[in-house]
């Protein structure tokens, strides 16, 4: 909907991390996938107290859409700086969608072992799935044109916000 | 036609289809290959070093030149991106020659290839075939003759800003036989297009092109006012087997005026690296103690190089 405000990220972020306290145990891995989701990742990890150093992924290696549209620029290095198998994880995204990425990120991950468990915490929850994908947590559950795409910002203070950007045609497989 | 008339490795989008050489193409492509590369080196070092993007591909390495390492890491690098490799070792007779490599490669494609590797002592070859391949055909030139040999120039390049991390204030020197070299050919492109202010050449006039300054490099006879003060250093291989008649007294005569030894390379900063292509020839244009010393990244250059064919074998098939 045109003119509806969008929520505010950094209150997202809050009503995430209360979700997700009483929950994560110290002994979990948390994974951001590039870009924002490694943003959020940072700040969990920060405000969970978590011990473990944070991982990040790039999926662009395990994408469904190469075939269609080839391999994306400015791949990011995947790096899990921790031991996979037998731990429990949680991937971190900004915007649950289709549920490709976090098909593509999960199996990225089982190639580095076989984790005792993967949850999904999202900032946003915008509907729209195409596989049998559910987020353990969201910051909350938003409706967005699919012709309009929605994604995270950090200004260099840290910061973090939401933004629209149009489509010049609907995104649908 | 779909590709760029004027640079028939570029479709239309001024995407990389083919990778026949690296002059003519863009600072922005070998910096998304160099990039790319970096993230494969990271899957590398995992559990399992394989990803999923060409399944169900067949890369076709078509070696009309016999070669072990680039033969075998092009074959680690598809299987590490899981397509199928198989592997030809051709023998032409010269008179056929272009009618041969023709028909090899239509047989090929009627075997469903999606991509050929192609290694080939004629300069041009890769180009011949891909011009005649469909379009949804990738070439990738794994040395033409003199030509060039992209992938070696791109894995150099990753050596150097691994260790060196930015092309900018650097001094390159390139030792040795320019003139049969495709593989200098290659630096001297690529280390331009990226920015190296300094490139030097440092070679007896027999082994020189006449060309040599046009290409923009400063040209040495004397390998001790050639080395001052360089951060990288790259031998090249003495190519015997390209030489007709006499271009040196000897190989012993060779070692002597332009031979790298450490104490040559002490004229280099004390931190230049020293690269070679492979496979050296120990004591021709290069010092045993110079090969396996401290400076030495030659094993490095080979590990990286899976990475990089990894890298362009994947940005071809996506495009």
């Amino acid at each position: 909907m045109p003119g509806k405000p969008l929520p505010d990220a950094e209150q997202l972020l809050q009503a995430l991390i209360a979700k997700m306290r009483p929950e994560v145990g110290p002994e979990t891995g948390l994974i951001g996938i590039h870009t924002g989701g490694v943003w959020l990742a940072e700040r969990l990890h920060r405000e969970l107290g978590l011990k473990i150093p944070c991982g990040t992924l790039d999926v662009s290696f395990y994408r469904d859409d190469y075939e269609r549209i080839g391999l994306h620029r400015d791949v990011k290095r995947s790096d899990i700086p921790f031991e996979v198998e037998g731990r429990p994880l949680v991937l971190v995204d900004d915007v649950l969608y289709t549920g490709r990425t976090i098909r593509a990120a999960m199996n990225e991950l089982f190639d580095y072992g076989r984790p005792q468990s993967i949850r999904l915490a999202a900032l946003i929850d915008r509907g729209g799935r195409e596989l049998p994908i559910a987020a353990q947590w969201v910051g909350a559950a938003i409706e967005i044109d699919p012709r309009e795409g929605i994604e995270l910002k950090r200004d260099e203070g840290e910061r973090l916000s939401l933004a629209l950007y149009g489509r010049s045609a609907p995104d649908v497989a | 036609m779909w590709l760029d008339p004027s640079n028939p490795q570029l479709n239309r989008n001024g995407e990389l289809h083919h990778l026949l050489s690296l002059e003519g193409l863009p600072a922005s492509i070998l910096w998304q290959i160099l990039d790319t590369a970096k993230s494969f080196a990271g899957v590398t070092e995992r559990e399992v070093k394989k990803v999923p993007l060409l399944r169900g591909k067949a890369v076709f390495n078509l070696f009309f030149e016999p070669s072990t390492r680039t033969r075998t890491t092009f074959e680690i690098a598809a299987k590490r991106l899981s397509a199928d490799v198989i592997n030809l070792a051709i023998n032409i007779s010269s008179q056929t020659k272009g009618e041969t490599v023709l028909d090899t490669v239509a047989n090929l494609a009627a075997m469903q290839a999606d991509m050929f590797v192609v290694r080939h002592g004629a300069s041009g070859a890769p180009y011949l075939i891909a011009k005649h391949v469909a379009p949804e055909i990738h070439v990738i030139n794994a040395g033409d003759g003199r030509h060039a040999h992209p992938t070696q120039g791109l894995l150099d390049m990753f050596t150097i800003r691994h260790y060196k991390h930015d092309f900018s204030g650097l001094r390159v020197a390139i030792i040795g036989d320019i003139l049969h070299s495709r593989v200098a050919r290659s630096h001297i492109n690529a280390l331009t297009t990226l920015g190296c202010p300094e490139i030097r050449v440092i070679a007896p006039k027999t082994l020189l092109p006449s060309n040599a300054e046009s290409l923009g490099v400063h040209v040495y006879h004397d390998m001790r006012q050639g080395l001052k003060d360089v951060d990288v250093v790259m031998a090249l291989r003495l190519q015997n087997e390209r030489m007709q008649g006499a271009l040196l007294a000897s190989a012993q005569e060779f070692f002597k005026y332009y031979g790298l030894t450490e104490e040559k390379l002490e004229l280099a900063k004390p931190d230049a690296i020293v690269l070679h292509p492979g496979p050296m020839n120990r004591g021709v244009e290069i010092d045993s103690s110079v090969a396996d010393g401290r400076q030495s990244v030659i094993m490095p250059q080979v590990t990286f190089g899976i990475a990089i064919r990894m890298a362009v074998m994947s940005i071809l098939a996506g495009n």
